[in-house]
């Protein structure tokens, strides 16, 4: 369920009754910009941070760091340590959430109006004045290192490690921003403090706001919040071109069912031809049951639970990514079939058809996205983050519907690339092997 | 895709609690079919569900997997629809559909302009009783249905632990068999089962439409009406009878080693009541014993596990009391790795037993009965979240009033029921406990 809702996410990137998503602009005293949402019929709110940069911005040898960072932010600050945090966040009812990618660091809270300023003054505290306390980071530290092994055991994880690997090398990208046992277990408190200053930055940071808010509350909200972290120092990471190249990897792993993950070079978001490389992989490889892999894997052969592909636009590269799972003695049959289907979009294109009945769903589908506060702020988020203009959701379909026929067959051309499809599959294959 | 396990996983999230009785309506057709209206008319925007009340525990023997299997075949052809067009008709509405079973309840929805709500009933109304199936999608399906069982529950020994566990606290009840079915029997299920099964449970009266969003009581009832009315009952529905379990008078355990395991644990889970039409007092309390003992960073097993004696790297209590029949209770403790499964053991019965002595934390219950009222304020905020509650309820014996009881009944109780439950349910002749350990530690 999980991965199909993955993908899901992916394509129906969407809006309401978008004519009815009022989206404000917030410039606060202190300098910051916030997108704002009123919706004051329910007396709580929604924001969400994304500092960019994330886990990418380790230091060397300091895989891990902001990993571990992250999860200590609800583990003590100000004059709270962990235990007394938790109690007094329970006792507002006040759910913050800190995680982060490769791309950023993303912080979500959910407040009651009743007690707002108490919750904002315990985030505020979380993001300015995390305490590193000793025994808490040893017990984080034991959790992130269990997880560590945990994907060590996993077929998964273990696929996608060494897709990244290959695709990335010495690149953040390559490694798991989660860092090895080694980097963990080395890690002192100093790292984390290091850690902090690298990546909650004051000038790094979108802010979405939705819910019982106004301008001005918010305004004030967001300088107390970020007002007194540090500016920048840390550079970003550097671009890189993905190193994927025709051919299989093996990873040899006992278990019944192989994971195979799969995938070549991408399309940059902000490329003038990404809507019709979107609807192009909708019909080809979206989470949809109409999808041609859905169709010719699953649904005709019965060879996997699920099989999708999607594009993976980010910050520093562009990939075109997929995966499927099959039994040991089937996934040879389904990589087959997810070839010949590689290569006859590339050749042959799409149908009219197929283009009509995408732009159906995908147009129909955008408002869907706009359910909850929560949600709505974290597409707020999302479209400062990408440099997506306010404006962007009213005019979102149009660009959908403005692909043609002969647009979206011009860039199968070049976007499908069978000769450069790499799988990495992890399990004990039969009829396969590793080609270099 | 098709199909989620709502069974209790251990390492899922603590239940959400949350209700908001003011927006939700309810009648019943007159073929029988149940009707549940939750309202939002925030975004133009609907949810339509039709929860069956059949799951996994109204198999006939030796066709486990059969509720689950036929959940995937529904989106087969029907006498007007060929195969397929159903999800391909909701897509091109802009819609997303997908369905789910569990041990009491299957279930289908989709979500979708709120216009097009009637066209939803049009299609579901017609599958409920026009499926037509051929052998070759038996076949071709029942392979997927193989890879969803390898995918979830052969490729993770946790999956696989779970199941064991299962099936050792069910000696009787059908409860004991997985959702998705034993792997030998799934190979075996066909048309005769198939069909068998789609013929004698799917019908009007035995069935709930659950739709949430935009739209009024008096819009559904007219849909409803229209699409669903005309469907016959079938009066071979009788209510539901599942073999109970005897009492348990030993204490069971189980021991599995698999080389993938990164992280061994040990769990424990005891047969527990399950909440019932007007009776959900000790249900309500237990609930509360969850989350004091287990439900995250304040609990008391965190605080004496993970922060006093730096034992544990995570460890919880899960109560999930919406069940037809007996259900569960369950701690988990994940010890650090230089602590073997035993000493982590004893730990869990240390800090049962100390819970009991100890009594309710009085701030840590206010906390609890806080989070509870605000969840109601919350739940305004994802109608769908209220609708899933209702079918699952209702699926489950329970009425729309005892769903409309249940937060005020949370705030009732007290730390008195609470340690009483706890005396009552903490039996070692009534539980099973297991270690899933990593297979070289066995040898």
């Amino acid at each position: 369920m999980r991965l199909f809702f993955a993908t899901l996410a992916l394509w129906a990137c969407a809006t309401l009754a978008w004519a009815e998503i009022n989206i404000k602009e917030v410039k606060t005293p202190g300098g910051f910009t916030a997108w704002l949402v009123e919706e004051p019929s329910i007396p709580f709110a929604a924001i969400e941070l994304y500092f960019q940069g994330g886990a990418s911005l380790d230091a060397p040898e300091k895989r891990g760091a902001i990993s571990l960072m992250t999860s200590l932010l609800e583990e003590g600050s100000g004059e709270l340590d962990a235990r007394q945090f938790a109690e007094a966040r329970d006792g507002l009812a006040a759910s913050f959430g800190y995680s982060v990618g490769g791309d950023g660091l993303t912080v979500t809270a959910r407040f009651l109006s009743e007690n707002r300023d108490e919750a904002i003054e315990l985030l505020r505290d979380t993001l300015i004045a995390p305490r590193f306390d000793q025994d808490a980071v040893e017990r984080v530290r034991q959790q992130l290192l269990s997880n560590i092994r945990s994907d060590a055991k996993d077929p998964r994880s273990l696929a996608s490690q060494a897709f990244n690997e290959i695709a990335f090398g010495a690149h953040p990208y390559g490694s798991s921003a989660d860092g090895t046992e080694a980097s963990v277990t080395a890690l002192t408190r100093d790292d984390l403090i290091a850690a902090h200053r690298a990546t909650l930055v004051r000038d790094r940071v979108v802010i979405g706001a939705v819910g019982d808010l106004d301008s001005e509350t918010l305004g004030q909200i967001i300088d107390h919040l970020l007002g007194d972290l540090p500016l920048a120092q840390t550079p970003l990471p550097e671009k890189i071109t993905p190193n994927l190249r025709g051919g299989t990897t093996i990873v040899p792993f006992e278990t019944p069912q192989s994971v195979a993950i799969f995938g070549h070079a991408g399309i940059e978001r902000d490329h003038p031809q990404f809507f019709e490389a979107y609807l192009l992989n909708y019909i080809l490889g979206g989470g949809g049951f109409e999808s041609r892999l859905t169709q010719e894997v699953r649904v005709k052969r019965g060879l996997t639970y699920g099989v999708y592909a999607y594009l993976s636009p980010r910050d520093y590269a562009a990939t075109y990514i997929g995966s499927v799972s099959s039994a040991n003695d089937r996934i040879a049959e389904a990589i087959d079939v997810i070839k010949d289907e590689w290569r006859n979009i590339a050749e042959n294109g799409i149908t009219q058809e197929e283009l009509d009945d995408a732009k159906l769903y995908l147009t129909g589908a955008y408002p869907l996205r706009f359910d909850g506060n929560a949600n709505i702020a974290s597409i707020l988020a999302g479209m400062q983050a990408q440099g997506l203009p306010i404006d962007y959701i009213a005019g979102r379909n149009d660009k959908v519907n403005a692909v043609t026929l002969e647009g979206a067959n011009a860039v199968a051309k070049w976007l499908y690339q069978p000769e450069n499809l790499r799988f990495v599959v992890v399990g004990t294959p039969e009829g396969i092997e590793t080609t270099d | 895709m098709r199909r989620s396990f709502l069974a209790a996983l251990f390492f899922a999230a603590a239940p959400t609690l949350s209700w908001a009785n003011d927006l939700v309506t309810s009648f019943t057709l007159d073929n029988g079919m149940d009707v549940i209206v939750v309202e939002d008319h925030r975004a133009p925007v609907v949810q339509h569900m039709v929860w069956y009340r059949v799951g996994s525990a109204d198999e006939p023997p030796g066709q486990s997997g059969v509720a689950h299997f036929l959940e995937h075949l529904m989106f087969k052809a029907t006498d007007t629809l060929a195969s397929g067009e159903f999800s391909a008709i909701v897509s091109a509405n802009g819609g997303q559909d997908n369905a789910f079973t569990s041990y009491d309840y299957t279930a289908y929805f989709q979500r979708v302009a709120a216009d097009r709500l009637g066209l939803m009933m049009q299609m579901e109304a017609d599958r409920m009783q026009n499926l037509r199936l051929t052998e070759e999608e038996i076949i071709a399906e029942r392979g997927v249905v193989l890879e969803e069982r390898n995918q979830r529950t052969e490729n993770n020994p946790r999956a696989l632990f779970n199941e064991q566990m299962n099936a050792a606290q069910y000696l009787n009840h059908h409860y004991g068999i997985p959702i998705v079915g034993w792997k030998h029997e799934i190979e075996q299920l066909g048309m005769d089962e198939v069909m068998g099964f789609y013929e004698r449970f799917y019908a009007p009266n035995n069935a709930i439409l659950v739709v949430s969003g935009d739209v009024t009581p008096a819009q559904v009832r007219a849909l409803a009406s229209q699409h669903y009315g005309p469907i016959p009952a079938n009066p071979d529905i009788k209510p539901r009878a599942h073999s109970p379990e005897p009492p348990q008078i030993a204490e069971r355990r189980v021991l599995l080693d698999d080389p993938r395991v990164a992280t061994p644990y040990v769990a424990r889970s005891y047969l527990a009541p399950e909440r019932n039409p007007g009776d959900q007092r000790k249900p309500a309390a237990l609930l509360l014993l969850a989350e004091l003992l287990g439900g995250g960073t304040t609990s008391y097993m965190s605080e004496k596990l993970q922060f006093e004696e730096q034992i544990a790297v995570y460890s919880g209590a899960f109560y999930r009391g919406t069940s037809l029949d007996a259900t569960s209770f369950d701690v988990v403790i994940v010890p650090r790795p230089d602590v073997t499964l035993e000493d982590a053991e004893a730990a869990m019965d240390k800090v049962l037993q100390g819970f009991i002595a100890e009594g309710v934390d009085l701030d840590a219950l206010k906390r609890i009965k806080m989070q509870v009222r605000a969840s109601e304020i919350y739940a305004r905020d994802a109608v769908d979240g209220i609708a899933q509650r209702y079918g699952q309820a209702l699926t489950s014996g329970l009425t729309v009033e005892d769903v409309q009881a249940w937060p005020a009944l949370l705030q009732e109780i007290t730390p008195e029921e609470i340690i009483a439950a706890a005396k009552d349910i903490f039996q070692d002749k009534k539980s099973v406990t297991g270690h899933l350990m990593k297979a070289e530690a066995a040898q």
